[in-house]
């Protein structure tokens, strides 16, 4: 059961009185062979959800580091097949560490919402967050997840006020992501305690994990998002160790420097605990 | 279901019309459309809110624009009358500012003091700058890299209307870039700033207000033609890019079921080599920019550059009802190369005195096929929607003249 590997990662951090570290990659970027060394990396180093980027032309809600990293990966013709054969590969391998898919609609739109959700399944893949569509289009995926248990992860932000909560923890599944700052991802750093009270009202109206996300970069932001929230989660900080590989051509840096951020994140989320 | 009597019934309460449109935005967005929702049904309530628009539009604007008996083309043709719908004359030349007008008075209304903007041809984003002055708001418009060189003239004037103009350099530096700019823009600045878009597309409740708002063509236009000949015209017809002009056009006769609508998309250098800007002609549908429409992508859902010599038809995707009423056979899209459009825009300008943009070029490149198939008693309209100014360096460019 796919959920349960969700489920089962929250509770055994819970366990631990700690939150969770989900840690994102693009993959292909800087190709698909470094992107799987760099997954295999992070959960090594703590990771405890892998999120796995579905390259998009046009990611509207992703600052620099993330579109450029799109655009790597495209580059050497990364498709939405190719990013579910990484996790598939993943998965041969690895039976706990959940992977979620996070992209935009459109690619998944084309390959059709049924193929895709049996494909995923078949992948091993726990669930996706699908940026562009809010729980109002949302629809067609969900009826596509249920045969599955795939989760349907949805966004909430610092604009989504109780009554729009109660939207979006409808038919959300597996954990809520707050994003901490009204921006893209990559931008300025939120200010713990301006959303907690945010982080609260989500976890009280949804009854789901609520990971915080966007603007997360360092050991010591981990750790104060930590203490108020069920799960950190940091993508550009990882995927600007892609583009230095990618500059550098030294692809073997990438894994090794997610690694290395990966511990850093985790021990630091380790040295508070969860309120 | 029979859609006869019910087309102007779109876009559904979901922001449909069929399986297009919708809301495809990021959840920090989601609000902020809602309640841009809201604001809007109340303004069409509310007359003190149509008192103003229909004053700036006479003093400020210059509505009606004419409705022009364009003889010599006519003559030319030997076919059906063309009339020109003069939407150029408009102050500051395109039929931009009819939207532009109407989205600035909403955001005023709710309260917002900062507008953004993405834009092509530079005509959306000066005619939002040229509102913006008028009303002493802050303006900021994203424009892609590409068209910041092919449209420098717009730029200056945008400049000296006190816009701020952010050169977009990432993706591919054009449209469409500039569109994922103001919507990361606006993610960014939810509280005091208001996402004037330029064309009939995005997230709903755009596609429907930026029709409602381009109506005005249309309707100018269904009325003039009554006076003038007594009847309703055979044929509309009109260029597309996102869609607005078009629709705007189209929409006031969408029930008129004997007045065909003619939509002609930008072929580029022609559809079969790819490189086009023909989202119903050569695309497929999908999801971008926050609604569902027809889009140049690639078989994984990639998106795929549009080309054309026009700056303003140069983007991958098309307004929802246009998908919509392509798909149920209520209008009929046709395309123009470069080629054609560039000869269609000498051809006006020495048979009747009027140097059209290069967008309105591509409908009237097609205008010849379409009045000879109507013969010479029929009617034909066209939206003359943008005048050539901005374009003549460009045009001179192609014709290899060094100015
Ligand atoms: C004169 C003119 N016509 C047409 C267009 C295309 O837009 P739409 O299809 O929304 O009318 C533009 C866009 O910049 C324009 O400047």
């Amino acid at each position: 059961m796919p959920t349960s590997r969700i489920t089962d990662t929250f509770a055994k951090a819970s366990g631990e009185s700690r939150a969770v570290l989900v840690s994102y990659l693009m993959a292909g970027d800087p190709d698909l062979e470094t992107s799987f060394a760099a997954m295999c990396a992070l959960r090594d180093n703590g990771a405890d959800i892998i999120e796995l980027g579905a390259p998009f032309t046009d990611p509207m809600a992703d600052g620099a580091s993330i579109q450029k990293a799109g655009l790597r990966a495209l580059a050497h013709k990364t498709t939405l097949a190719d990013t579910l054969a990484l996790a598939a590969r993943f998965r041969e391998d690895d039976k706990t560490t959940p992977v979620i898919i996070m992209g935009y609609a459109n690619p998944v739109f084309r390959m059709g919402f049924a193929k895709f959700a049996e494909a995923a399944h078949e992948a091993g893949v726990d669930g996706t967050i699908l940026v562009d569509l809010p729980p109002e289009e949302d629809g067609e995926l969900r009826d596509a997840y249920a045969p599955y248990d795939l989760s349907v992860i949805r966004l909430a932000t610092p604009t989504t006020h109780e009554a729009r909560m109660q939207k979006v923890a409808e038919g959300a599944s597996g954990f809520l992501y707050f994003v901490a700052v009204t921006g893209v991802t990559g931008a300025g750093s939120a200010d713990p305690q301006a959303i907690a009270g945010n982080i609260e009202m989500a976890k009280r109206v949804s009854g789901l994990p609520v990971c915080v996300g966007f603007g997360v970069k360092t050991g010591d932001q981990a750790a104060e998002m930590a203490k108020i929230a069920d799960g950190v989660v940091v993508g550009s900080a990882f995927v600007d160790h892609a583009e230095k590989a990618h500059e550098s051509g030294e692809f073997a840096d990438a894994p090794r420097g997610m690694g290395a951020l990966a511990k850093e994140l985790s021990e630091a989320i380790r040295t508070v605990a969860k309120q | 279901m029979d859609l006869r009597n019910t087309w102007d019934q779109w876009p559904d309460a979901n922001g449909r019309f069929g399986e297009f449109g919708g809301r495809y935005v990021a959840e920090t967005l989601m609000p902020l459309i809602l309640d841009l929702e809201a604001e809007y049904r109340k303004a069409k309530e509310d007359p003190a809110f149509k008192a103003e628009m229909d004053d700036l539009w006479t003093h400020y604007v210059g509505r009606p624009s004419p409705l022009y008996f364009a003889e010599r083309l006519t003559e030319h043709f030997g076919g059906a009358k063309i009339y020109f719908k003069r939407d150029e004359l408009n102050h500051t030349g395109a039929h931009k500012i009819n939207n532009c007008l109407g989205q600035v008075l909403l955001a005023k209304r709710m309260g917002k003091t900062r507008i953004i903007a993405e834009t092509g041809a530079g005509q959306h984003g000066v005619a939002t700058a040229t509102i913006c002055a008028r009303f002493g708001l802050e303006c900021v418009v994203f424009m892609g890299e590409t068209d910041v060189e092919r449209q420098k003239p717009n730029v200056f004037r945008m400049k000296l209307l006190g816009a701020k103009i952010v050169p977009v350099s990432s993706g591919t530096g054009t449209l469409k870039d500039a569109m994922n700019e103001a919507l990361r823009d606006w993610v960014t600045n939810v509280d005091d700033t208001f996402y004037c878009i330029g064309t009939a597309a995005g997230p709903h409740p755009y596609p429907e207000l930026v029709r409602d708002f381009q109506s005005v063509i249309g309707k100018e236009a269904r009325a003039q033609i009554q006076e003038r000949e007594g009847r309703l015209p055979d044929a509309v017809m009109a260029c597309i890019g996102g869609g607005s002009n078009a629709i705007g056009l189209f929409h006031p006769f969408l029930e008129d079921e004997s007045v065909r609508l003619i939509g002609v998309e930008a072929a580029g250098h022609g559809i079969e080599t790819g490189e086009h800007a023909a989202a119903l002609n050569g695309g497929l549908p999908g999801i971008l920019h926050g609604n569902k429409t027809y889009l140049l992508q690639t078989d994984d859902g990639q998106i795929v550059d549009a080309h054309s010599i026009s700056a303003g038809l140069d983007y991958p995707g098309i307004g929802p009802e246009h998908a919509f009423l392509r798909d149920t056979g209520r209008a009929e899209y046709l395309s123009c190369t470069d080629q054609e459009a560039l000869d269609a825009f000498q051809l006006c300008t020495r048979l009747e005195g009027i140097i059209p943009a290069l967008e309105p070029s591509h409908a009237l490149a097609r205008v010849g096929e379409v009045v000879k198939e109507l013969g010479p008693d029929g009617l034909l309209i066209l939206n003359m929607c943008g005048r050539g100014d901005k374009d003549v360096f460009s045009v001179a460019k192609a014709l290899g003249v060094d100015m």
